[in-house]
């Protein structure tokens, strides 16, 4: 441990919305050299802390040291004056500006010009000093994703920034790509900077941290040392604060094919589609994953299996019928559920109240309608039922569906496919944003379906999820699909090189 | 046909288009700051009409044209920051935010020209801008007396495009201005104020119209009429879009509507064709919805225009 005076100090932090205290009493040290590790479940306040670190919330209590020194931090503009970084989630560069545009802004200029050739320079000392590589004129919008993260970093750089926050940054990157971004947190903590990493995944706070803080509703439950002596099984459960089981995966017998695409091109024009013939075979009783970094065509494809997206060309077949004419009714007829990664939007009118949202795509048939009139009260039966077997947590059946948490939301979305038992479920995304333990119960629900011999296509870029879930694992790289796995022989490595796009390497 | 030509191409003509692309330059590079900050500012048509009545009373009271200017910059300066409350403090909608401005300071204009100059049977006048010859420039033939022998203010417009061209990519505000209206979140996570950056381009815009609307009532014309804009507003909306949000290429674009009405002008006035008046009125509107619909698919429009920004919102 460092004895010296820490860079970065919080102390009793405190911030409610309305009823909710989204940070409770929180203190956190970070020293020059450190990565501290921030873990905790969705709604643990670990996104409500460094935006309260980066001013866009105000505190409600407690106070903030950088080098010792007591400091107000009311804006962004404080934040990076007080030398604090911030990578987000979501990118904030700008796609038609270039490098070095994207660095200049909030730059004073020199002599009330912009100072391209002073930005450059920089931009090359940044470069050689820690070994981040960008061209200056390259045009962001045409950066890959892990290129644009590198932007990011060396944008907190550029302005300075000696403490660095990176809010989820591997969600998007390809394995190798993560092994980059590592290689640049520990050039950054060796030259004495502080990185806080903030992540969901266990095994990657492991491998990159040395101090690890974990947070469960609001409050710090244990800061720890990262030794080799901790199990994931108690890392989890600071998080959760109930054991965790990691689902059991029997072994049943694959039956008939249930979703069969043949040579399916899609999307964009015909002449550059984005789908380039995809062929994929969903049979009774597998999970098939579809592993890529998002934008690949995934989304494309969820939307031609759901008769969404009419194909340019190729065969679509469910269970040995081939369809002339998709669409999202002929699909849905012929039982193929659909789990969307966009739940607020594509899934669910968040404006609607909880009970019309869960019945939206079957409100014109009975029981829920006859005659063209709504039938209230067997909604209201149906939807009180599935609450209570989907343990959906909720005010009650009236409420605006916006107003369910994240994995509750999920649950709705999957208690509405589930009622009807689907032959082939279609989800992407399915534990995005939601916590550890809500994901759980959506994944048994998944190897419920499965054990009844139903098919799955499971969409994720979660690919710790896909190795626990799937029996096969399917690659797709700007939309084609560079092979599929079995489960028992993909790695990291070789389902890694698939997703980059190197398809001889890996078989 | 060479008749025709003769008569219509003449050094006259080519001042004229000049004199007429003056206020759409001016409106369409006011237009350009609005809306490449995020905001489109559909206040346009009305701002250009409360200036010109502004412009025109201050000038006609204190005899001073250029104490006019100051009265309409003033206006549009105020409508800008009126556009500003609405759009980006309350985070309203662009598009009625826009049109209800145009419409108040519409009636405004109205209601008070009529409040201070009552009905007259022969609406009042004022000596209007006069052209100034910039010496030896203004002697060389054709382009001399074409550019160089206009009204004052026909040389701001022509200077205005490579000012703008100049600040938008040159310096740091001009840097923010395109980064707000591409990607807020960005801008404010650097640091830069969001709220700031679109009030100051609202009130430039709005300037800028105010000048464009002063131009027709105390330059092109002397004297201020309900019908002294006529949709010119509106246009340099079109405009702007033909000019894919750049400013040399929004400058072309006014050019090109200016060239045609300038053409159409001589045309009605020449007897040489036989052909309604109305249809070569008709002329500039129809070219512009031509060349928009075939040269603007591919434009891409500043990212975050029509989107008010909230900052917890991502």
């Amino acid at each position: 441990m460092n004895e010296t005076t820490p860079i970065l100090a919080l102390r009793g932090i405190c911030k409610s919305f309305g009823a909710v205290h989204a940070n409770r009493d929180v203190d956190l040290t970070l020293h020059k050299g450190d990565i501290l590790g921030l873990l905790g479940e969705n709604g643990a306040g670990k996104t409500t802390l460094m935006n309260i670190l980066f001013g866009t919330y105000a505190a409600d209590a407690g106070r903030i040291e950088v080098d010792g020194t007591p400091v107000t931090i009311d804006d962004s503009a404080a934040a990076i004056d007080c030398g604090i970084g911030m990578v987000h989630q979501h990118f904030h560069l700008v796609p038609s500006h270039n490098v070095i545009e994207n660095l200049m802004v909030g730059q004073k200029g020199k002599y009330g010009l912009l100072d391209r050739a002073g930005a450059e320079a920089r931009l090359a000392k940044i470069a050689e000093e820690y070994d981040l590589k960008l061209a200056p004129n390259a045009l962001v919008g045409g950066l890959t994703v892990g290129e644009q993260q590198r932007l990011e970093i060396i944008k907190a750089l550029f302005r300075g920034a000696r403490i660095l926050i990176l809010d989820e940054p591997t969600a998007v990157l390809t394995p190798q790509e993560t092994e980059g971004l590592f290689k640049a947190m520990r050039a950054l903590t060796e030259r004495g900077l502080g990185v806080i990493f903030i992540s969901h995944k266990l095994f990657e706070v492991r491998e990159i941290t040395n101090r690890m803080m974990i947070m469960r509703q609001g409050a710090v439950t244990a800061t720890l040392d990262n030794t080799p002596e901790l199990t994931d099984r108690q890392l989890g459960e600071l998080m959760c604060g109930h054991e965790l089981t990691p689902p059991e995966k029997p072994a049943v017998e694959v039956g008939r094919v249930l979703l069969r695409l043949s040579n399916i091109t899609a999307g964009g024009t015909p002449e550059r589609p984005v789908l380039k013939d995809v062929s994929l075979e969903v049979r009774a009783g597998e999970i098939l994953g579809l592993a890529g970094v998002s934008g690949n065509g995934q989304s494309q494809l969820a939307e031609v299996i759901s008769g969404v997206l009419p194909p340019h060309g190729g065969q679509i077949e469910i269970d040995g019928e081939v369809l002339d004419r998709p669409s999202v009714k002929a699909v849905k007829a012929r039982g193929i559920g659909r789990v969307p990664e966009d739940r607020m939007g594509t899934g669910l009118v968040t404006t609607l109240p909880l009970s019309d949202s869960m019945v939206l795509p079957r409100i014109d048939q009975p029981p829920f309608s006859r005659y063209g009139l709504v039938n209230r009260a067997a909604i209201r039966d149906f939807v009180k039922e599935q609450v209570e077997r989907f343990q959906i947590k909720t005010a009650g059946v009236d409420v605006r569906t916006g107003t369910l948490s994240g994995g509750n939301l999920q649950k709705v979305l999957l208690a509405r496919e589930l009622a009807w038992d689907p032959l082939v479920l279609l989800v992407a995304q399915p534990t995005r944003g939601i916590d550890v333990g809500a994901g759980e119960f959506v994944h048994r629900q998944f190897l419920d379906l499965r054990a009844r011999g139903r098919g799955l296509l499971v969409i994720s870029e979660d690919l710790e999820e896909l190795f626990t879930l799937s029996d096969r694992i399917a690659v797709i790289f700007e939309g084609r699909i560079m092979g599929i796995v079995p489960a028992a022989e993909a790695t990291a490595q070789n389902v890694g090189l698939l997703m980059a796009g190197f398809q001889e390497d890996a078989a | 046909m060479d008749e025709i030509l003769a008569q219509v191409f003449q050094v006259g003509f080519f001042a004229a288009m000049i004199r007429i692309a003056t206020p759409l330059l001016f409106a369409t590079i006011g237009e350009l700051y609005a809306e490449r900050s995020g905001v489109l500012n559909l206040g346009i048509e009305g701002i250009m009409l409360l200036s010109a009545m502004t412009g025109f009373s201050a000038a006609y009271f204190s005899g001073s044209l250029w104490l006019g200017v100051c009265a309409a910059l003033l206006t549009g300066v105020l409508a800008g920051a009126l556009m500003g409350l609405l759009t980006v403090t309350f985070g309203l909608s662009q598009h009625v935010s826009g049109l209800g401005l145009t419409l108040l300071a519409s009636g405004l204009a109205f209601f008070f020209y009529r409040v201070i100059f009552g009905q007259q049977s022969t609406p009042p006048n004022i000596v209007a801008f006069k052209p100034v010859a910039i010496p030896l420039l203004s002697d060389i033939p054709l382009i001399g007396p074409v550019l160089f022998n206009q009204y004052a203010l026909v040389y701001w417009a022509l200077l205005l495009v490579p000012l703008t061209a100049f600040i938008l990519y040159r310096t740091p505000w001009g840097l923010h201005l395109r980064t707000v209206g591409e990607s807020p979140h960005a801008a404010d996570s650097a640091g830069v104020s969001v709220a700031k950056i679109r009030y100051q381009a609202l009130m430039v815009s709005g300037a800028l119209m105010s000048v464009g609307g002063a131009f027709l009532s105390m330059a092109q014309f002397n004297a201020f009429t309900f019908g002294v804009i006529s949709g010119r507003g509106w246009i340099c909306i079109a405009l702007v879009v033909f000019g894919q949000w750049k400013p040399w290429r929004s400058a072309m674009a006014a050019f090109l509507f200016a060239f045609i009405d300038a053409l159409q002008l001589r045309l009605q006035a020449s007897a040489v064709i036989d052909v309604p008046y109305q249809v070569f009125l008709m002329m500039p509107y129809v070219l512009t919805i031509v060349t928009m619909a075939l040269l603007s698919r591919n434009a891409r429009v500043p990212a975050a225009l029509l989107t008010p920004f909230r900052k917890e919102e991502r």
